[in-house]
Order: structure tokens, then C-alpha cells, then sequence
């Protein structure tokens, strides 16, 4: 019994396909639960006003945006390493997920930075390099897409993935180096006692805890659709011959 | 491999479009901004460090599909990979080619076209050093572009998109040791930071693109 018993594809679709129904459901239970006590049942904060609340949407689609992209690295590897086909559609089911992800922490943030900073936009460090993330998600997508064979395809996308990685945590800390932000520090860090203070802290992980279950269960289903995709492509190709 | 630089900087030369394309390229962009901007020195002044980078990645990424295109359409590139060369060694010698024949013209112009867009005189200096520092590793960064992109049919517009976010980091540190030098502040950071670029780049990607090469080659 190890884990590479799931890269074959069928018995990857016949153990995911129960999960993803429940996976889904408590996701979206965590969701709303989550999004109700974060907006109805907690306090105003003193200087944000209500505005704070967006808090909720934004802290888990940023991190769901890194690390969906860190979840493509690791399949990414996986796919040059073991040649295990799944791996290389889960991280091509990733990506659209993650690209998502990254704007609406985007989008989130400019809508709350205008009352707070008083502005959608600032070339600020976090923001900036959240913008080149965009376009490396972008590029991504873009090749797999513009590649017809489908094992090319996978093997040029994985070593985008991993140069990206690098020139992403690159691009990280040059734009520290290139401008002062207005962004808080991380809301999310270990090294800290109380990042947040807990009464809004514990909402907000029930919502993270809601995107990373709607994220498994997302890619789980997309990922089952290629394997399908591929199978039917299959299927065509023999009939024609 | 240096039989292999050689044949390509003869090809470049004979061949013409290298050298003359980028540089004729950035002289354009260079001229348009203060056509965009307005031709007030101030203002230009401000901005040149900026502009004068991006103008040169810009012409450095034009150059970039020639790098592979030419020899897999004629059939050199397999015959490449099969020679006891190894093809890490041939995507090398073709980073350092395109920057022989693209960023170190860019480098050698720049300055002269400084002037065009009133640079403090204190940057100069800082302008040169920073492009030769940073060019080689635009070079090698669109080596491996090329390499990702060499087997589609329109792949240029592509590779830009796979390529220009790769080039933020040279080019933040670039511009901003020339701004630096233009404000009489210490540049040497920046340039320390380009040049790591630099090195890492032609250390480890020829590995990525000969990879890149051999998917596409296969």
C-alpha cells in the first residue's frame, strides 16, 4: 500500500469520485458558516470600521493563490520524476483554480484598500508581486494550452513551473528592494503569538479551512475530467486509425 | 564549442538583422517616450533610468526566437544535440551569442542614448555597469524561453508572455542602480544583486532549456 497506487488513473477516479461530494459539502458548510460569524457575529474593528470583514474572502484566496501555484511545483516535480500522468493533469487542473485565486485577492484587496488607503492600486511590494504572480499563472496556462501533444505539453509546463518558482521568490524580494509597502505585515505567520486577534482570527480560519477543502475538491474533479478528456481523445484516435 | 559561438556570430554578422534590428529597435523606443511624455528635461530626467532599461529588455526579447528558430527549421538543431557537444554546452553558447550580438551593442548605446533622454551625468557610469552586468542574463533568461517555445509554430508572442515575467527581478535591479547612480547614492547593492541574477542564470538555466530542447527535440 503507498500512495502511487493512486496514479493509476482508474483507480485515482474510482477512490475520488465518493470524496468529492463530501468535500464539497463540508467546504461550502465551512464557507457559509464562517462567512456568517465572520460578518454577523463579530465587532466592527475600532479603526477599519465594517470594511474589516472583507478580511474573510481576502486572507484565504491569498494564500490559496500561493499555494495552489506550490501544489503545481510539487506535481510538477513529480511528473519529470515518476512519470505518473495524474500528476501532470492535477497541476494543469490547478492552475485555472489558482489563477482564480490570485484575483480575487486582487480584486478583494482593491476593494478594500479604497476606503483604507484610498486607493484600488498601489505599486506596493505585496501587491506588485502578486501581479507578477498573475502573469506567471497566465503564462502557465498559456502553454499548456498552445501544445497539442499532450506528454510535451506536461514536460515543457513542469520546467516553466519550476524556473518560474525561482524567479516568483525572486521577484518576491526584489520588489521589496524596488518599494515600501502600504500592506500590512503577514497575517499568516507561526513565528508570532497572535497575528490577528482572536476574534477574528477564529472565523477566518474556519473560511480558510472552507477554500482549502473547496480547492481539494475542485481539483480532484477537474483532474478526474482530464483523465476523461484524455480517455475520449484516446478512444477518437483509435477509432480513426 | 567555441567552433559553435563562432559559426553562430558569423551567421548573425552575414546574416544581419542581430546587431542592427535590437539596437535600431531600442533607438525607436527611446525616441517615442518624450513624443509620450512630453519633452520636458525634468521630467525626463527622472524617468530615463526606467525608460533606457525597459527599451533595451524590450529589444533584447525581439531577438530572442531567432535564437533556436533558425537551426531546428534547417535541421542543425537535431545534428546539435546528437554531437558529442553536450547540449547544456550548446544552450550556453547560444545565451552567450545572442548577448554578444544584442546586449552588448544595447550596453555600448545606451550611453549615447542618455543624452537623447537627459540623463543626470552622474549615472552614466552606473548605466553601463548595471546593462553589462544585467544583458547577459536577459540573454540567457530568453535562451530558455526559446528553448520552452522552439517547437510551436507561432510561438513568439508566446514566448514573450513566458519571458517578461521572468525578467522582473533584472530589471528592478538594473533601473534601480542606475537611479541610484543618478541620485548619487550608492549602487553597488543593486549591482551585487544583478550580477548574482547573472551568474545563477548562466549557471543553472542551460540546464532548464537543454531539458526544454530535448522534450522538443524528441
Amino acid at each position: 500500500m503507498s500512495i502511487w497506487e493512486y496514479a493509476n488513473p482508474k483507480k485515482f477516479i474510482a477512490t475520488t469520485t465518493p470524496l468529492v461530494p463530501w468535500l464539497l459539502g463540508v467546504s461550502i458548510a465551512l464557507l457559509v458558516g464562517g462567512l456568517i460569524w465572520g460578518f454577523f457575529f463579530t465587532p466592527d474593528d475600532f479603526r477599519q470600521g465594517s470594511t474589516v470583514k472583507i478580511f474573510y474572502l481576502h486572507v484565504p484566496s491569498a494564500l490559496m493563490a500561493i499555494n495552489v501555484w506550490f501544489m503545481m511545483l510539487i506535481t510538477s516535480l513529480v511528473w519529470l520524476v515518476r512519470r505518473h500522468h495524474v500528476s501532470a493533469l492535477a497541476a494543469r487542473a490547478a492552475a485555472p483554480i489558482g489563477i482564480i485565486m490570485t484575483v480575487m485577492a486582487l480584486i478583494t484587496g482593491a476593494i478594500w484598500g479604497q476606503p483604507m488607503w484610498g486607493t484600488w492600486w498601489a505599486w506596493d511590494p505585496r501587491l506588485t508581486s502578486f501581479l507578477i504572480l498573475f502573469l506567471f499563472y497566465l503564462g502557465y496556462m498559456a502553454l499548456w494550452e498552445a501544445i497539442e501533444d499532450p506528454d510535451t505539453a506536461a514536460d515543457l509546463t513542469s520546467v516553466l513551473c519550476i524556473v518560474g518558482s525561482v524567479f516568483a521568490v525572486l521577484s518576491r524580494y526584489a520588489v521589496n528592494f524596488w518599494n515600501q509597502g502600504l500592506h500590512q505585515p503577514a497575517s499568516l505567520s507561526l513565528d508570532k503569538e497572535e497575528n490577528v486577534a482572536d476574534v477574528f482570527w477564529y472565523p477566518a480560519l474556519v473560511c480558510i479551512a472552507g477554500f482549502v477543502l473547496l480547492f481539494v475538491a475542485l481539483v480532484l474533479m477537474r483532474t478526474a475530467t482530464e483523465i476523461r478528456v484524455r480517455r475520449i481523445k484516446a478512444l477518437e484516435a483509435r477509432m480513426r486509425s | 564549442m567555441i567552433a559553435l559561438l563562432r559559426r553562430d556570430l558569423a551567421l548573425a554578422v552575414r546574416a544581419g538583422g542581430g546587431f542592427g534590428l535590437g539596437l535600431a529597435f531600442f533607438l525607436i523606443v527611446v525616441v517615442l517616450v518624450p513624443f509620450g511624455v512630453g519633452p520636458e528635461a525634468a521630467l525626463l530626467t527622472l524617468i530615463a533610468p526606467g525608460i533606457l532599461w525597459v527599451a533595451a529588455l524590450l529589444a533584447a526579447l525581439l531577438s530572442l526566437d531567432r535564437i533556436f528558430a533558425l537551426d531546428f527549421e534547417d535541421g542543425s538543431l537535431p545534428l546539435l544535440a546528437t554531437s558529442p557537444l553536450p547540449l547544456e554546452g550548446v544552450a550556453l553558447i547560444k545565451g552567450i551569442a545572442h548577448w554578444i550580438t544584442t546586449g552588448l551593442p544595447l550596453t555600448l548605446a545606451a550611453p549615447a542614448l542618455g543624452f537623447l533622454l537627459n540623463l543626470a551625468p552622474s549615472a552614466y557610469v552606473w548605466l553601463f555597469a548595471s546593462l553589462a552586468l544585467g544583458t547577459p542574463a536577459l540573454s540567457m533568461i530568453g535562451t530558455f524561453g526559446a528553448a520552452l517555445t522552439v517547437g510551436l509554430r507561432r510561438g513568439g508572442l508566446l514566448m514573450s508572455l513566458l519571458v517578461l515575467p521572468l525578467y522582473v527581478p533584472t530589471l528592478i535591479f538594473g533601473a534601480e542602480a542606475v537611479r541610484r547612480g543618478a541620485d548619487g547614492l550608492g549602487a553597488a547593492t543593486p549591482l551585487l544583486m544583478l550580477a548574482g541574477i547573472t551568474l545563477g542564470s548562466f549557471a543553472l538555466l542551460p540546464f532548464a532549456a537543454s531539458a526544454a530542447l530535448r522534450v522538443n527535440l524528441k
